[in-house]
Order: C-alpha cells, then sequence, then structure tokens
C-alpha cells in the first residue's frame, strides 16, 4: 500500500471520528465564517487584482473599482469556503490545517459549503450587474477552477495538481485588467504567466519541509510521489521559467528601469536559492524554508513595482476622473 | 389516561443563541451593504447601468 493510499484511508476514519455530520444547532460565530475565506489569500488575490486594475488603460469610476475589488475578494473567499468544505477530511489530518473551523466542528460541511455558493453567486452576479460580463465570467471561471478543477479533481490524483491548478491563483490580475477595460490583451496574460510559473516552485518549496503530512493526507505532491530530489530538479526548472517571465514586462516595455533592475535581482537571488534547494538533502530544510519565504516577497515586490510605476499614476488619473 | 409529554424540538443553549444572533447581525449588515452598493452606483453610473457590454 502507497503513502497516498494510506492516506486516504486514514483520511475517511478522521472524518468520521472528527464528528463532521453532527446535526447539533451551530456555535459558529462570525470569526469562523471569515476564516473560511481565507483571508491571507484573499489579500494576495486583491492585491494582484488591483494591480491588474491599476496597470489597464482607460478611466474608471472609483466606486466602480471598489466594487470589481469587492466582488474578487468574496469570490476569493467562496472559493476558499468551497475549499475547506471539501478538503475537511484531509484538512484534520494535516497539521497546517487541522484547526481551521470545518475540521475543528465550529462550522459543518454543509454550512461551508451553503455559504460558498451563496458567497460566490453573489460576487460572480454582483461584478457581471455593476461592473462587467466578462471580469463576472472569468469570476465564475476562476472558482470553478479552483473549486472542481484544482480541489476536487487535481489535488488528490496528480503530483500536476498545483502546477495545473495554479492557474486559479493567476487570474486575479486578469480580471482585474477585464473589469477596467472589457477586454484582455497581452500585458494581463504576462501577468498570468508570471503568477502561474511562481506557483509550482512556491508551493513544491513548501511541500518539501511538509512531505510526511501531505503523505499522511493522501495527497499526491510531488515530494511524496516522485521523491525530493526530483522535486528540487522541478523547482529550479520551474525557476528558469519564471525569473525571465518575471523580466519580460521591461523586456516588452511594460515596465520601467526600476521594474527591470528590482526583477533582474530578486529573480537572481530566486535563481540562487533554487540551486541552493537543489543542491540540499533531507533532513535539511534551511534552502527550502528560503526559498518558500523569498518567493512570497518576488512576487510582492514585481506586483508592487509595477503598481508603482505603472498603475499608481493611472490610478490616481482614473480616481480623478 | 396520560398525558403525552410535549415535544419541544431543539432548544438552543445560551451560547447557541448568542452564535446565532451574531450570524443574523452579520447578514443583516452585508445585505444592507449589498443594497447600498446597488443604489449608489446606480446613481453613479445613471441609465448606462443597464447596459453591459463584453
Amino acid at each position: 500500500m502507497s503513502l497516498v493510499s494510506e492516506g486516504a484511508d486514514f483520511r475517511g476514519s478522521v472524518a468520521a471520528g472528527a464528528g463532521l455530520d453532527r446535526a447539533e444547532p451551530s456555535l459558529a460565530g462570525v470569526g469562523d465564517y471569515v476564516a473560511l475565506m481565507k483571508p491571507r489569500v484573499m489579500s494576495l488575490v486583491v492585491f494582484t487584482a488591483l494591480v491588474g486594475l491599476a496597470v489597464a488603460p482607460g478611466t474608471m469610476h472609483p466606486l466602480i473599482a471598489f466594487t470589481a475589488l469587492l466582488c474578487i475578494a468574496v469570490g476569493a473567499g467562496a472559493a476558499g469556503a468551497l475549499n475547506m468544505w471539501y478538503d475537511a477530511d484531509i484538512d484534520a489530518v494535516m497539521t497546517r490545517t487541522a484547526r481551521r473551523p470545518v475540521p475543528m466542528g465550529r462550522v459543518r460541511p454543509g454550512e461551508a459549503l451553503a455559504f460558498g455558493l451563496t458567497l460566490a453567486g453573489f460576487a460572480v452576479v454582483t461584478l457581471g450587474l455593476l461592473v462587467n460580463v466578462l471580469a463576472a465570467g472569468l469570476l465564475a471561471f476562476t472558482i470553478f477552477f479552483y473549486v472542481a478543477i484544482y480541489t476536487i479533481w487535481l489535488k488528490r490524483w496528480t503530483p500536476q495538481n498545483i502546477v495545473i491548478g495554479g492557474a486559479a491563483g493567476a487570474f486575479p490580475p486578469v480580471i482585474g485588467w477585464a473589469a477596467a477595460t472589457g477586454s484582455l490583451s497581452a500585458e494581463p496574460v504576462l501577468l498570468f504567466m508570471i503568477i502561474f510559473f511562481w506557483t509550482p516552485p512556491h508551493f513544491w518549496a513548501l511541500a518539501l519541509t511538509r512531505t510526511e503530512d501531505y503523505a499522511r493526507a493522501g495527497i499526491p505532491m510531488l515530494p511524496v510521489v516522485a521523491g525530493d530530489a526530483s522535486t528540487r530538479r522541478q523547482i529550479l526548472a520551474h525557476t528558469l521559467i519564471l525569473v525571465p517571465l518575471g523580466l519580460a514586462p521591461y523586456a516588452l516595455g511594460y515596465a520601467g528601469a526600476l521594474y527591470g533592475l528590482i526583477a533582474a535581482v530578486t529573480g537572481a537571488i530566486m535563481l540562487a536559492l533554487a540551486w541552493q534547494v537543489l543542491r540540499e538533502r533531507r533532513p535539511a530544510e534551511h534552502a527550502s524554508k528560503h526559498l518558500f519565504a523569498f518567493s512570497i516577497l518576488y512576487l510582492f515586490l514585481l506586483f508592487a513595482v509595477l503598481l508603482i510605476e505603472r498603475g499608481w499614476g493611472g490610478l490616481i488619473a482614473r480616481l480623478a476622473a | 389516561m396520560t398525558e403525552e409529554p410535549k415535544d419541544e424540538g431543539i432548544v438552543l443553549t445560551e451560547a447557541q443563541k448568542r452564535a446565532r444572533r451574531s450570524r443574523s447581525i452579520a447578514i443583516a449588515l452585508s445585505l444592507a451593504a449589498l443594497v447600498i452598493l446597488f443604489y449608489v452606483v446606480t446613481l453613479v453610473k445613471g441609465p448606462i447601468v443597464l447596459v453591459r457590454p463584453l
């Protein structure tokens, strides 16, 4: 029996033992529902959507921009709640997620499902009615992709789960752009590609430090299925694609010299850290932890500089218009 | 003839009542915010609020 199938068996017994389907009146408070929305993930989604919205050409009323960001945030929260509904069994097994509201028994799975579906419906319909239909369609597709394609299908089925599933996290700047312009172009697609190729090194660096946790939960993350050395090679390979993509906005004239400088310096650090991860062997985890932490700063810096250089002036002009 | 014991259904504890009240208030505030948002956006956009191009 493989680690993964053992994890799947264990998952079922934990789900039953946790009393996840008890029918007592709920004790869930507002804080539990806020936790269901994964506020930290939501803040990253809002930030990248803001950059997509701010760098887009044209003018936009500040209230409509606020509405777009609010809907994207609520849509991300809906996806988080639906993820916690479906993943309650594996969340209960993993140290990192065991204290989430559903595995703790504070929110019942059915409540999380209803909450997520309600939020998703309101977010998509409101975005469609008050902003534009393209942005609403993209938000609906993103929620569907994260919940149905990533959470329900890929996550428990293939070690490429976060490679393909990473598309869900890459959509927010595209939705922001679509909300501002009602159309799409190469620039938001480039922002999409940066997040898309950033996701695997980021999550695999984390997975290298949580291999036993993922195996116990029955999730076929790359280190569990393909092993430690293969994962480290894959991290470097994806970083080698990511760094030129990070430089592309400058090379293609979408960003200025400051962005080019930051992308070059932080890209070099990403490559150096990925190289250290390749050379590291278990049980050492320092390089993986450093790469995981720095990758967050890397993405934040790229988008923040883009916002300052391209978006800030445009955003102020847009708000003043 | 003995009287049937009255079924009182589910009786909420004080903690459950407090949790329900906090959830109800949050839902009320969210719906009120949504109504205000639609109202203000309609004022801002004017008649083109009905125009929703792709």
